[in-house]
């Protein structure tokens, strides 16, 4: 298209605009409807795609204000006969709501600030110094993102039960410290860079410093910053929006994450741990109130699963809409390469 | 680097390795203390039998009876084994396929582009983690609904596409493969996120000259997509792939995974799920070593 887009170009010069328009039509017809069938194409497409990824949400939502005659309905579809928010109370009961979105709300600030904190530490000696077996322990970061946590999973879960910190405790109580059951573990983790997907935080942090001039970093030497002095108030006002984007993408993972919180967080009440156990929940709880050992229908607790499933996700969608850009646009401007 | 080779470093060289070293310390220390021994601790776990005890474990050697168990005595673990691996590949190759198409649709200009590019990442953040295994229970539900719509005899395009497909007689099992993809072309595309945005900061990176260039020495549109387009975006291919296996592996609903967790809360077998997690994590290094390796050597770079 853009061959007849050049070709055309020379031969309008020459002509004033009056007498060139009825020859150059038919051209710019033939552009015009090409491009138009290729937008529909791509509209058609791309609304299909987006139908896709988004209705299961609509659905849940349509589902959610459902009462549980109206789920056996098979004429209700998506709107509600009997319009109801008896699934949120209910939802919000079984999972202790509000404590789990405190205690959830909580871990999830302190963890990714801590996460972002140490990677930026660590993104920043990668990208700016240079030191002996700098290679390697750079491979080792790359590592780190390749195994899966689950491996040493066991042997987390023993050293964390059985705890001791190079037998110094043992020294003093003659007993080992059970860490199992609080919540330091995984902060102890955190700190050591070793949580959730923190090795993709130091990838692209460092990704990121590497691409800051290095006569910015000379120029404050030069008027006599010293080495932090310069890391905070040169380097961190930069690297802000990765360092956004990092901190977005630690709260909302720590959030939705059921494998890490269950093994080192312990009897925490999160947010992620009591939706995964919610249908449970459920049965106990009918049993409790019926007095009579019943089995939840399978479309009742799927409705009370969409309500949970929907009170969750409701503070990232909220996170999302206001903070999109630094979700996706930081992303995208760091040039991954490898 | 020369200096470094004579074993002399002059001194601002040397301070400034020092700091370095400073900086990455945390990463040193978290890497040494949960990582590298939880590692070793776990290999040899494998081929111990681990009794916990009060207040200690106590680990007894019994050689590799716990990888024969795995093997030839655990009735699901291979077949896992096995279905997991060809998944993995299958859903791997469809989900880079998918990005790549999505990313290069996402890196045209038209209107609402940003509003698209937004509902595209939004699985990454909405089916991540717990939400990703609750969602898969939402089959149950399809399935009436698949009842419900079979009983009021609705003939749709595509399922008498797949029926005469199927009695074509030709490589039906390649079709079964193709068919299960697109029934599960939702799962393709919430897995595929992350690999849109890499996909499209590498295309970002392309400059324009080179299509100008191209159009002008007569390239279609098609030729340009190959000829300029793949090769300049190949790099970010071994990214995407390596990060789409490696999701795979930590996905919350991968079978393996599953068995290996449910080996150890529930039957505190240790030892075994450790074997387990061995045989699988060596499998998936291997297989990530020979595919990146194959990938890396068509791989182009510009600069």
């Amino acid at each position: 298209m853009s061959n007849t887009a050049v070709m055309s170009a020379p031969a309008s010069t020459g002509k004033t605009k009056s007498k060139d328009r009825p020859k150059m039509s038919a051209l710019r017809k033939k552009k015009i409807a090409v491009n138009a069938f290729i937008s529909f194409v791509r509209f058609i497409l791309l609304f299909g795609l987006c139908f896709m990824i988004i209705q299961p949400i609509l659905n849940k939502i349509s589902v959610s204000f459902m009462t549980e005659g109206d789920l056996y309905d098979p004429v209700v579809i998506n709107i509600p006969a009997h319009f109801t928010t008896a699934n949120y109370q209910l939802s919000a009961k079984l999972m202790s709501y509000k404590l789990a979105f405190k205690n959830s709300m909580i871990t999830s600030l302190t963890i990714g600030l801590l996460q972002v904190a140490v990677c930026t530490l660590v993104g920043y000696g990668f990208a700016r110094y240079d030191f002996p077996l700098k290679k390697f322990w750079f491979g080792c970061v790359l590592l780190m993102i390749i195994i899966p946590p689950q491996i040493m999973s066991t042997s987390l879960y023993l050293h964390f039960k059985f705890f001791d910190f190079c037998g110094l405790a043992k020294l003093i109580t003659g007993n080992t410290i059970n860490l199992r059951g609080s919540v330091l573990p995984y902060y102890l983790l955190s700190a050591g860079c070793m949580g959730l997907k923190n090795g993709l935080y130091i990838y692209l942090i460092r990704q990121f410093f590497r691409n800051i001039p290095k006569e910015l970093e000379e120029a404050a030497y030069v008027d006599g910053a010293g080495t932090l002095k310069t890391f905070i108030i040169i380097m961190l006002p930069d690297a802000k929006p990765i360092l956004v984007s990092c901190f977005l993408f630690s709260f909302v993972w720590q959030w939705t994450d059921g494998f890490y919180s269950r093994m080192f967080l312990g009897n925490l009440k999160l947010v992620s741990t009591s939706l995964s156990s919610i249908a449970d929940d459920l049965s106990t709880y009918i049993a409790s109130q019926t007095g009579v050992q019943t089995t939840v229908s399978v479309a009742y607790s799927n409705c009370i699963l969409s309500t949970g499933t929907l009170m969750i996700i409701l503070p990232l969608i909220f996170l999302y809409l206001f903070a999109q850009k630094g979700f996706v646009e930081s992303l995208s401007s760091t040039g991954i390469k490898m | 680097m020369k200096k470094k080779l004579n074993g002399k470093v002059s001194g601002l060289e040397k301070r400034r390795a020092v700091t370095g070293y400073l900086f990455i310390s945390p990463f040193i220390i978290g890497f040494l203390l949960f990582m590298v021994k939880p590692m070793i601790q776990s290999l040899y776990m494998s081929f111990c039998e681990v009794q916990v005890g009060a207040g200690s474990f106590e680990m007894v050697r019994n050689g590799i009876s716990n990888y024969k168990y795995a093997f030839r005595v655990d009735p699901d673990y291979s077949r896992l084994l096995l279905e997991g691996f060809g998944r993995m590949i299958v859903y791997s190759l469809a989900i880079m396929v998918f990005a790549f198409f999505v990313s290069l649709i996402l890196n045209q200009e038209f209107h609402g582009r940003a509003f698209v590019r937004a509902i595209f990442f939004l699985p990454v953040i909405l089916s991540s983690g717990v939400i990703l295994g609750l969602e898969t229970d939402n089959s149950v539900i399809a399935q009436m609904h698949a009842t419900v719509e079979e009983s009021m005899t609705n003939v749709s395009v595509t399922a008498v596409l797949e029926d005469i497909l199927r009695t074509a007689g030709i490589g039906t099992r390649a079709y079964e493969t193709v068919f299960e993809l697109i029934d599960n072309i939702y799962d393709i595309a919430l897995a595929s996120g992350i690999q849109i945005i890499v996909f499209l900061s590498g295309l970002q990176t392309i400059p324009k000259s080179m299509y100008e260039a191209a159009s002008i020495e007569g390239c279609t549109s098609w030729e340009s997509l190959w000829k300029v387009t793949f090769p300049m975006v190949s790099s970010i291919f071994l990214v995407n792939w390596v990060y789409t296996i490696v999701d795979f592996c930590m996905r919350t609903d991968n079978e393996v995974m599953t068995k290996i967790t449910d080996t150890m809360v529930d039957q505190l077998n240790y030892g075994l799920s450790s074997a387990m997690a061995w045989c699988y994590f060596v499998l998936t290094i291997v297989f990530l070593a020979i595919s990146s390796f194959l990938i890396s050597r068509r791989v182009y770079y510009y600069e």
